[in-house]
């Protein structure tokens, strides 16, 4: 098997294993931190199984088509620098996983966090894997979210919350950024894979989009690594739990944009502006950062800003765009890595026995946690810089770079401000050693400080010594694994590699450092009164900035919504139609129509006549609106005209559907309106009614206008596929039908999907309706209205029950004919609806419902299950889903005849419309049942046949 | 002839047409509205019809057959309305 197969499985083993700790927390906080173990630990072999072809100078590919017409594909390669950090997040969630256990108390939801704490993992892992940008992006978008979750998962704090809600604020606009900015970088490459991408950076250099594509995705890098100005995000996800700041801001979150920015150089590094971008916001947030770091108090907040200092310090390595500097990036990846999650979980530690993370209730913790002390002393050495630690050797590395980088001509500038930064670093290094473990030991902690457990401090004295191991013999720890990442961030072979050592002479950087040292030490000692003189300068609090800015935008985003959304639907469609009008005059302003090619056809009298009935009518409803009986006897005299224009301008199909749709649409209307007022309240104003008739009448005009422009013109459309093809491939002979069952057969299954939902939910309505308050509304209903005595009367029992075959047998005509003739399913199903209508209003609602066999809602499923199955038998004959297929078939002694598959679906489509349509009918009228009318079990109120009948108390 | 025949017949129901619509809109009872739309109704199925036979087509049969069929459906629930408020009891 080729290890390349693994990648995919490594990406989703954090995933999988995700579900199993919410399961195993019932079996104890150790059996579930084995079990988050698990994952990490098999993917940290298979990744080990992988490294030595890695090592070879191979790259691991793998690609699956997930969705090629996007581009989107589910594809992994593992390089050097994907191999460097798939390592550090497994490595160190295998450590934080060990730590969390001992440092969660028992009522922390512990589930939960490993949960949360695998989620997290997966993410990152499938940006450090993902080779197509996409990809990359929802697996960084992962992070975000689960990230979200890990910070604010101590939901009983508001600073958890708020921390949570900045960091994703902030990461989640990034995001979009950044995916701004690659769908450009595709588009450039022609492809989303990266290696394509990687291969084609010429091109995307010299590209006129190149500066935007490099702004937008440094937006998503620097608000992850939260670089200047976005790092104030950083220090307030310090509310986590410790365990997640040590894992988020030492080797993953806050690394995803370093990440980025590595994996894009080859594409992106080397010009002016990613030099000017990346060097210069690198330089100023490793100068901040150190600075804000050396007044923190909090030992999490100092570590959080020493953080973004050394992410700073990342980025500009990578701004600089040489080779050297890729290795010292790389190199101080790891360092950082190292001492920086040891020193998290040390002030966790302290927190934890201490009772306190403040630096200024702390001191002399050396007697009382020795071991502690240890651990502390050499991860602060090595974030101090100070030679025999891992971190003076990549900090040596650093000032060597800067010391020769000009800025803009200057040659002082980048060295004085890397020194200058190096400088505080040791200052503040040396403050959280000698604040927190040195000095007389105090009486007043909040807790009496102990070393902790075995199982507390084992993760990062194992830090620790790997800090000491790389900082003693670097070339024979890490030199070949830096080397390889180096080479996969530039993307070609090192020039100038030289083994990792420690001694170099003395150079630019040795001095650079000593003065580091030194001045760090100095400025140490003047900590008190440069404290208060930094406590006494007025500074910007980035989180009061961020909570106004997050109010103003809260605030317009309201006003908008509330402008726009007022909940009546005439501000909806006033907002649309004028929005459209106005696009619509840009158009026709354009000038891009070309001259009219029809001429118009005569208009005979009776059209007019036809036409001054429509008029009529449509303008009386406008002024008569607020007479609702009125409104609808014409709406039905437009109903009349529409159905008869559509059968004068050849549509005969549409004329059957809106004749029969009149009908229903009328019974539905009466229903409602039975228990609605039966006027109107005039409520608007002059100036609204003016204003919205300007409206409507400028819409109306310019719909009358674009459709008289276009009839007018020749154009071509599918139509003349449809007609061509509809015998041919739908083996129908009336288009409208084949369109419907077969060519749009899909769209024909949505909509009858949609419109069996629809019955169901006013059937869900009515029923939650009539158990709430509205029916004690509708028992004490008052009828006011002089009512006839006859409910049922003979005549009409009669007349529709010789009515009702005659009705079926055109409902099932119309419907056998419809694939060749104006019919089909929809009509019939409603025909056929009319006709049951029919019995329940001449014969009463209980005399009909007695007579129902199946159940409306059934008659719905079954007939969405009928098309549904008719569609999905195209399988197994191999084809796509509702491809239809028709014979014809000769039997003595009937005609030939056809047989279609597309009549089933018909059938589906017929059932559904039935289902519905009655289902509707029938919820609306279940609500006089709960106006105290009573139910006739017999159908006629005199029955001739029966004799005379006691007068019962129907007779209301 | 029978396009004479036809004319003729178009021009009374179209008159019929306008004639209902001035007894919609006029009243004064809801009843007469109704009556007035059932007949309406009436007029446009002869309209159908005689427009088939002008264009020698039965295609147009259909139709009128539904608006018989369904059309008083509507009147009926219309009078129930004005009867008893509830079409469906």
């Amino acid at each position: 098997m080729n290890n390349a197969s693994l990648l995919p499985i490594m990406a989703l083993l954090p995933f999988l294993g995700a579900l199993v700790p919410g399961l195993m927390i019932r079996a104890g906080r150790t059996a579930c931190a084995t079990f988050t173990a698990v994952p990490t630990i098999l993917a940290l072999v298979m990744l080990g199984l992988c490294a030595p072809d890695v090592f070879r100078g191979e790259v691991l590919q793998i690609e699956f088509e997930w969705l090629p017409a996007l581009g989107l594909s589910v594809s992994f390669f593992l390089d050097g620098l994907g191999l460097l950090f798939a390592g550090m997040i497994l490595f160190v969630g295998l450590l934080i996983t060990l730590y969390a256990r001992f440092y969660l108390s028992g009522d922390d939801p512990a589930g939960q966090f490993f949960t949360y704490l695998l989620l997290f993992q997966g993410a990152m892992l499938g940006i450090v894997l993902s080779n197509n940008i996409l990809l990359l992006l929802i697996f960084w978008e992962l992070t975000s979210l689960s990230s979200f979750l890990l910070i604010g998962y101590w939901t009983h704090l508001p600073e958890g919350r708020q921390g949570a809600r900045m960091a994703l604020t902030v990461t989640g606009m990034g995001g979009l950024s950044m995916i701004a900015g690659m769908l450009i970088l595709g588009n450039i490459a022609g492809s989303y894979e990266l290696t394509d991408i990687l291969a084609a950076g010429d091109a995307i250099k010299s590209s006129d989009y190149y500066l935007p594509a490099l702004l937008l995705i440094l937006g998503g890098a620097f608000t992850k690594s939260a670089q200047f100005p976005f790092h104030f995000w950083l220090p307030h996800a310090m509310a986590a739990p410790t365990p997640v700041s040590a894992y988020l801001h030492s080797a993953t979150m806050v690394k995803a944009g370093v990440f980025l920015m590595a994996r894009m150089w080859p594409a992106l590094a080397g010009t002016d502006a990613w030099f000017y971008a990346v060097g210069t916001v690198g330089l100023i947030t490793m100068v901040l950062g150190a600075l804000i770091a050396l007044f923190k108090d909090d030992l999490k907040a100092l570590l959080a800003f020493s953080t973004v200092s050394h992410l700073g310090l990342l980025t500009m390595m990578l701004g600089f765009g040489t080779e050297a500097a890729a290795i010292g990036a790389v190199f101080h990846i790891i360092n950082h890595l190292t001492f920086k999650a040891a020193l998290f979980m040390t002030a966790g530690i302290v927190d934890h026995e201490a009772h306190t993370r403040d630096i200024k209730r702390l001191g002399g913790l050396r007697h009382l946690m020795p071991i502690t002390f240890v651990i502390a002393v050499i991860a602060g050495l090595s974030m101090a810089g100070i030679p025999l630690f891992n971190g003076f050797l990549s900090k040596e590395l650093m000032l060597e770079e800067a010391a020769h980088t000009d800025w803009r001509g200057s040659h002082y500038a980048v060295p004085i401000l890397a020194t200058l930064g190096a400088l505080l670093s040791v200052a503040y290094s040396f403050r959280f050693i000698s604040h927190t473990f040195f000095g007389p030991v105090r009486d007043d902690y909040p807790a009496k400080p102990h070393d902790p457990n075995f199982g507390m401090w084992a993760a990062p004295g194992l830090l620790v010594v790997l800090v000491l191991l790389i900082g003693i013999f670097p070339q024979a720890t890490v030199g070949p694994l830096v080397e390889l990442a180096a080479t996969a961030v530039v993307g070609h072979e090192l020039h100038h590699w030289h083994d990792l050592k420690i001694w170099h002479g003395v150079t630019p950087a040795l001095i650079m450092s000593a003065i580091a040292v030194l001045g760090g030490l100095i400025l140490l000692a003047l900590h008190r009164p440069l404290e208060r003189l930094w406590n006494a300068v007025p500074r910007p609090e980035a989180k009061v900035i961020f909570d106004h800015v997050v109010g103003w935008a809260v605030a317009g985003s309201d006003w908008i919504a509330h402008k726009t959304h007022n909940g009546a639907i005439s501000r909806y469609l006033a907002i649309f139609v004028v929005s459209t009008l106005a696009l619509g005059a840009i158009a026709a302003s354009g000038g891009g129509l070309a001259p009219a090619t029809r001429a118009l056809l005569p208009v005979p009298p009776l059209a007019w006549i036809g036409f001054l009935l429509l008029v009529v009518a449509a303008i009386a409803v406008v002024l008569l609106h607020r007479e609702r009986f009125l409104s609808l006897i014409l709406i039905s005299i437009v109903g009349l005209g529409v159905s008869g224009g559509f059968v004068y301008l050849s549509a005969p199909d549409l004329a059957l559907t809106q004749i029969s749709v009149e009908t229903v649409t009328i019974m539905l209307m009466l229903l409602a309106l039975h228990f609605l007022p039966k006027s109107t309240p005039a409520e608007s104003g002059i100036f609204r009614r003016v204003r919205d008739g300007a409206i409507a009448l400028g819409v109306g005009g310019a719909v009358a206008s674009l459709t008289f422009a276009f009839l007018l013109r020749d154009f071509s459309s599918i139509s003349e596929f449809h007609l061509t093809q509809s015998k041919v491939g739908g083996g129908g002979t009336n288009v409208v039908n084949v369109i419907l069952v077969d060519f749009r057969g899909y769209d024909t299954f949505g909509e009858i999907i949609v419109l069996g939902i629809a019955g169901l939910i006013i059937y869900a309505l009515m029923h939650a309706l009539l158990d709430g308050p509205a029916a004690r509304r509708l028992r004490n209903w008052e009828f006011t209205q002089e009512r006839s005595r006859d409910r049922h009367p003979m005549l009409m029992v009669i007349a529709t029950r010789v009515m009702l075959p005659m009705t079926a047998m055109v409902g099932v005509y119309i419907f056998l004919r419809g694939h060749n003739e104006p019919g089909g399913g929809f009509v019939a199903g409603l025909i056929i609806a009319i006709a049951l209508l029919m019995q329940y209003m001449a014969s009463g609602f209980g005399w009909a419902q007695e007579r129902q066999r199946i159940e409306y809602h059934a008659m719905i499923g079954w007939g969405v299950a009928i098309a549904g199955l008719t569609g999905t038998a195209a399988w197994l004959f191999g084809k796509p889903f509702l491809t239809s297929s028709f014979g014809y078939f000769h039997i003595p002694p009937i005609e030939e005849f056809e047989l279609a598959t597309a009549m089933a679906f018909d059938l589906g489509v017929f059932l559904t419309v039935l289902g519905a349509v009655m289902l509707m009918l029938y919820s609306l009228s279940r609500i006089a049942r709960y106006a105290g009318e009573t139910v006739n079990t017999a159908a006629m109120d005199y029955d001739p046949s029966q004799g005379i009948r006691e007068t019962t108390e129907e007779e209301r | 002839m029978i396009a004479y025949a036809l004319i003729f017949a178009f021009l009374c129901y179209g008159i019929g047409l306008l004639l209902t619509l001035w007894r919609i809109a006029t009243g004064p009872d809801p009843a007469d509205r109704i009556l007035a739309l059932d007949t309406m109704v009436i007029n446009v199925i002869a309209l159908l019809i005689l427009y088939g036979m002008w264009q020698g087509t039965a295609v147009y049969f259909e139709a009128s057959l539904l608006f018989a069929m369904v059309g008083f459906v509507s009147t009926v629930a219309y009078c129930r309305f004005i009867l008893r408020g509830d079409i469906i009891e």
